[in-house]
């Protein structure tokens, strides 16, 4: 399974190293999709199905939406020539890229293999949380019951998100 | 916006209703199979979204009074936080206590509160979902006239 997996994810930065040098913004947009909808087998290979289920239905509206964009605006990427200020930017995102890797590298040294998890946490949660809880399906119990307070925050979030959108899409100010 | 070919429509007028079923079936069936809340709500904004494109955007009437999934998905939001706060009233004083029976682990109405979570958190998520499209069509629309 892991072989199955590793060949999944090269997949995956294929499709978005290939989003990121297409000429054509459309099939920017469709090797996108192939980065989500690798993740779907993933998910589903790691057993996972709620997960799957809400990437899948994500993927495919943002999907959507994005290619409604492309469609209605214009096909062709804008570019750009770098001048000094440009330059400076693009060494501090090198330079922020390379100290983000270093601090990566040392905080996953304690963590285990993907999908083989120890976490103190989970036994917990996974023992008698059918009779805890009353939930058949044990994800719901957790984000619903375990950890309420996350599943707000979630909610808030979307909320906060759509007003933010609203505030910037908003061409003609109101009176 | 323009709306599509007879076609679409026809497939549209047949196929939209189901969606929205299954989204509904999806959130109510949240707490006894995978799923939930989350995608239940995605899904209903997808049938939203489908009637849309294929019907153009002034089918729905909604191209001045934008605020109406805005008024829902707030209300959503302060229903979640109404029913953790009842957790204080009811039982013991514990925020987000599940204060409703449990019931049998299986049937449909069981669980306690987390299939009212589920319904309110899929509300929210459909009324979010679809405004961010009908923003982008709207404020288009409203920048050319």
């Amino acid at each position: 399974m892991d072989l199955t997996i590793s060949i999944i994810v090269g997949f995956m930065i294929l499709g978005a190293l290939y989003a990121i040098h297409a000429r054509d913004l459309l099939s920017s947009v469709i090797a996108c999709g192939l980065v989500g909808y690798s993740l779907v087998i993933c998910f589903l290979l790691l057993k996972a199905p709620d997960l799957a289920i809400v990437q899948i239905v994500v993927d495919t509206i943002t999907l959507i939406i994005m290619v409604a964009v492309v469609l209605d605006s214009s096909r062709e990427e804008s570019y750009f020539k770098l001048d000094s200020q440009g330059y400076i930017s693009a060494i501090t995102a090198v330079f922020l890229g390379l100290m983000l890797l270093y601090f990566y590298s040392v905080s996953i040294q304690s963590l285990d293999v993907l999908g083989k998890s120890s976490l103190r946490m989970a036994k917990h949660y996974i023992e008698g949380a059918t009779q805890k809880t009353g939930s058949a399906n044990l994800v719901t119990g957790v984000v619903f019951d375990f950890r309420g307070y996350d599943t707000m925050g979630e909610a808030v979030v979307l909320v906060t998100a759509v007003l933010g959108v609203l505030t910037i899409l908003r061409i003609k100010g109101k009176k | 916006m323009k709306g599509m070919t007879i076609i679409v429509k026809k497939t549209t007028q047949l196929i939209a209703g189901m969606i929205f079923m299954y989204g509904i079936y999806v959130i109510v069936h949240g707490h006894l199979t995978p799923g939930g809340g989350f995608a239940g709500g995605v899904v209903i904004a997808g049938s939203f979204i489908l009637v849309t494109l294929s019907n153009g955007g002034d089918f729905m009437k909604l191209l001045k009074e934008e605020s109406g999934t805005t008024i829902v998905e707030s209300l959503a939001t302060i229903l979640v936080i109404v029913i953790a706060v009842s957790g204080f009233l009811f039982g013991t004083k514990i925020f987000f206590n599940n204060f409703l029976p449990k019931g049998i682990v299986g049937h449909l109405v069981s669980a306690g509160v987390l299939p009212l979570y589920n319904i309110f958190v899929g509300t929210e998520v459909a009324a979010s979902i679809f405004i961010i499209f009908l923003s982008l069509i709207i404020f288009k629309e409203e920048s050319k006239g």
